[in-house]
């Protein structure tokens, strides 16, 4: 594996991370702003994306603003918000062409980060409050987009598993907000968020490029000027265990069924079981040689999708599949069984390997990717954990199938979603 | 073996024919990690009526069987394809397009076995009626899911409603119906008109030795028999220019409803040596009018007409071109009727010295960023090639266009007789 290497430079108010490499043809920055989940500023947070998007001092239209961006070459820029664990993320991310490649321009980078700086920190706002009108504007945008995630299956299954699942935790916070906030949601609340997020979030900053990194760390000095007094550490969750499995049907008109199901798996980022967890997944969904794929689709065509895949801060893992509303029995049982087939050591040597390589393989795939290589070293801010790749790699070779049974035999079901056909389902 | 130098950004591509007739493009990039390579085919889902191999008489197959056929491509007599490609840590996969199929892998070591896989798995079919049956429950649920999403819907309402004939307007996967038609005789048939080397590519791009890698290639296809070249004849059907129906409806249960225009190709449009041009002026036009830089955006947006943002997609090639845009909206009738009236408006409007010259930047940008992507640059040159058209002549193409051009490719496209909508609505109660 070649040499990704990331250097950390700490400030006084953020991290600052560069990552100098000649793969890309573009520099990416990205700056990212963590604090805990709250489900009373959650939809404050969700909503800024769509109005700092909208227009600043400088660029008072979104138009104007995104003509400035293809002035710079087609620069790529969004706003958006995510959570990781039971921290909610809110990340400005810059893609622009490295000016080595165009004639006659050297400090498009520069420029780059000067329009960063703009949209950061000049937002349209007055008196401590954002426009109205584009609020209440925005405010139909988002509240559009929470009533349009039933139109998507898979993503609205997703979603009423961990509402379910996670009720009376802060991972069940909805990232992209919620509609009974929307009315009381105004200008100046959206601004106090927008002001905290600012002043008191952790922020980390990344740069990935083929740049110089004494010149980039002054850049970034001059550019990010504002005044800053964090406030807010990661939120590192407590892994919690299952009572008993609560099964949940949901009835729609649709023609795939949708059977989602959680696990708890009471290990997390920084556990040293995490690279027994990673080749469990593998072993058992995560890929087209596991088990689910092979048993749920392969063997007895129940299925066109069904896998695996875990979150790394909450000590879940999830299985998702889409069959027909009358197999539900048969899928279920089918699943259930692979994961005791786990439990039982019915693993082979073969199916270590595979799993092995193909996490390798994927981790080294996420090095030729400046997006990919942002979010693995954010992973290890928010896990707790720093490692280079080359020691990632190394963990899960080491791991045993002695290691891969007795994290399976952790892992209990929580929760079991299905979302069924309004006729011909089978009741759960 | 050709060298394809691009100098404008420091790459170099390599190119050459074997005596089977296989097209092949080396492309290394030793800062990367992995090596991904892709084995096409020029066959996609329009191609339904043809020619088989050694015949003169046109012959027609169920629809979805381009994509059926790629699904059995992976199951042969010892088992699944897909584990030989797990034992070596490489990710397989494949797709099927109106005009293509591929195969594909990516892989961070044992790059030229991988290669010699791929190439050996293609080209040794294993079709059984049993294997055959297997695999239409499979299909069944892939085409229940597109089924269930809306975008999905509304992208082949806009074809169904644009096309009388053309098979664009088939959806790729067939229909549960034609899929339980199939049988594996049909798949042979397919599969020998079309998997023929003369009619294929390979790319490998990544992090791979140039030498290594083509002897390989070079000794594995020497190894084995072909049918001589045959020419293929494939028939598309008589289709109109102007579009089949103004309008199109799908009423399925979806919260807000969808709306897209479409843009349909009139034929004299779809030369090889315009294809460039005309598809650069289409994305063009997109860019300065209907994405977020654009003029027609904000007013949209500004009318409460779209949420959010625009979906905008062209697609051209040899037998059908189509332009599309859409998106959520509160009003789907406002929306189409705005939309009309600023397309056909464009004949009219000229465009500033400087905003063309901001467009060109923004397109020269994204050109360049296109090749940090190693699967989109590959697919990227597969495509323009089974045009017959060289891609890298896209820097030029951009860098010679005038406002006149522009002008000119804009009035010869844009017509009352050539622009469809489709609608996805809820459903009533």
């Amino acid at each position: 594996m070649s040499q990704v290497t990331e250097q950390t430079i700490q400030k006084d108010d953020y991290s600052l991370h560069l990552i100098d490499t000649k793969k890309f043809k573009t520099n990416t920055i990205a700056l990212k702003f963590t604090r805990p989940l709250k489900r009373e500023n959650i939809t404050e947070r969700a909503l800024l994306p769509f109005v700092l998007q909208k227009g600043s001092e400088k660029y008072p239209t979104e138009r104007a603003l995104r003509q400035q961006l293809d002035e710079l070459y087609g620069a790529k820029f969004s706003i958006y918000g995510g959570k990781k664990g039971e921290n909610h993320i809110l990340t400005f991310i810059l893609d622009i062409p490295n000016e080595k490649f165009i004639k006659d321009e050297e400090t498009l980078t520069k420029e780059g980060l000067q329009f960063l700086s703009e949209v950061l920190t000049k937002p349209k706002a007055k008196n401590q409050a954002f426009d109205e009108t584009l609020v209440e504007k925005e405010k139909d945008t988002l509240k559009s987009k929470i009533q349009s995630i039933i139109d998507e299956k898979m993503q609205y299954a997703n979603m009423r598993l961990i509402d379910e699942m996670c009720e009376d935790e802060a991972f069940g916070i909805h990232a992209h907000g919620y509609l009974d906030d929307l009315p009381q949601l105004d200008g100046k609340s959206l601004y106090e968020a927008y002001q905290q997020m600012i002043t008191e979030d952790r922020l980390d900053v990344y740069v990935v490029g083929d740049f110089d990194n004494d010149q980039m760390e002054k850049d970034i000095e001059e550019n990010l000027t504002f005044s800053r007094n964090p406030q807010t550490s990661i939120y590192r969750s407590e892994s919690i265990l299952p009572k008993k499995v609560e099964t949940i049907t949901e009835k729609q008109k649709i023609q795939q069924a949708k059977l989602h199901m959680g696990f708890r798996t009471g290990v997390q980022f920084s556990d040293d079981n995490f690279p027994a967890l990673q080749v469990f997944n593998g072993i058992f969904g995560g890929y087209p040689h596991s088990k689910l794929f092979l048993n749920v689709r392969e063997k007895h065509s129940l299925a066109y999708y069904a896998a695996s895949r875990f979150e790394s801060n909450k000590g879940l893992l999830f299985v998702f599949s889409g069959i027909a509303p009358d197999k539900y029995d048969q899928a279920r049982e089918i699943i259930e069984a692979q994961h005791q087939a786990i439990n039982d050591g019915e693993i082979t040597d073969k199916e270590i390997d595979q799993t092995k390589k193909a996490i390798t393989n994927q981790l080294k795939e996420t090095l030729d990717r400046s997006t990919g290589i942002i979010e693995l070293f954010h992973q290890q801010v928010i896990g707790g954990k720093s490692e280079d790749p080359q020691a990632i790699a190394k963990a899960i070779q080491s791991v045993t199938k002695e290691d891969v049974i007795a994290v399976s035999k952790q892992i209990q079901l929580d929760t079991v979603y299905f979302l069924t056909a309004e006729n011909g389902g089978e009741e759960a | 073996m050709k060298e394809l130098n691009i100098p404008r950004i420091n790459e170099t591509i390599y190119q050459e024919t074997l005596p089977n007739g296989l097209t092949v493009f080396y492309y290394p990039k030793e800062d990367f990690e992995k090596t991904f390579a892709i084995f096409s085919t020029n066959y996609g889902s329009i191609d339904q009526k043809f020619t088989p191999l050694n015949s003169d008489e046109f012959t027609q197959v169920p629809d979805g069987i381009a994509h059926f056929l790629e699904h059995k491509m992976f199951e042969k007599e010892d088992g699944d394809v897909f584990q030989h490609f797990s034992e070596r840590g490489a990710s397989a996969n494949a797709f099927t397009s109106f005009t293509q199929t591929a195969y594909l892998f990516s892989s961070t070591e044992d790059e030229e076995r991988n290669v010699e896989t791929l190439l050996d798995f293609v080209q040794d079919p294993y079709f059984t009626e049993q294997t055959v049956e297997k695999e239409k429950g499979i299909i069944e649920q892939e085409i229940r899911m597109y089924d269930d999403q809306s975008d999905w819907r509304l992208f082949f309402g806009t074809l169904q409603s644009m096309f009388e004939n053309h098979p664009v307007r088939i959806d790729i996967a067939g229909t549960v119906d034609s899929i339980y038609t199939i049988t594996h005789e049909d798949l042979y048939l397919c599969y020998e008109t079309f998997y023929h080397p003369s009619n294929m590519s390979l790319f490998v791009i990544g992090n791979f030795s140039l030498q290594e890698m083509a002897e390989l290639v070079r000794n594995n296809q020497a190894k084995k028999e072909f049918a001589p070249i045959d020419d293929i004849k494939r028939d598309y059907g008589e289709e109109k220019d102007p579009v089949f129906k103004k309008k199109e409806v799908i009423h399925m249960p979806v919260q807000t409803p969808k709306c897209m225009v479409g843009i349909k190709d009139k034929k004299e449009h779809l030369q090889t040596s315009e294809l460039l041009k005309n598809e650069l002026v289409r994305e063009l036009v997109m860019d300065l009018y209907f994405s977020k830089s654009g003029k027609y955006f904000e007013e949209l947006y500004n009318e409460g007409l779209v949420i959010e943002t625009l979906r905008l997609e062209s697609y051209m090639e040899k037998s059908f071109g189509v332009t599309m845009i859409g998106g959520r909206t509160l009003k789907p009738e406002e929306f189409s009727d705005r939309v009309i009236d600023m397309l056909l408006n464009l004949k009219n409007s000229t465009i500033s010295e400087e905003e063309f010259a901001r467009m060109k930047k923004r397109k020269y940008g994204e050109l360049i960023r296109d090749f940090n992507e190693l699967e989109g640059t590959a697919n990227q040159i597969i495509h323009y090639h089974d045009l017959s058209v060289d891609y890298r002549n896209i820097f030029e193409t951009l860098e010679n266009l005038t406002r006149d051009d522009m002008k000119q490719v804009i009035d010869g496209w844009i017509d009352q007789d050539q622009i469809t909508v489709c609608m996805v609505l809820p459903e009533e109660e």
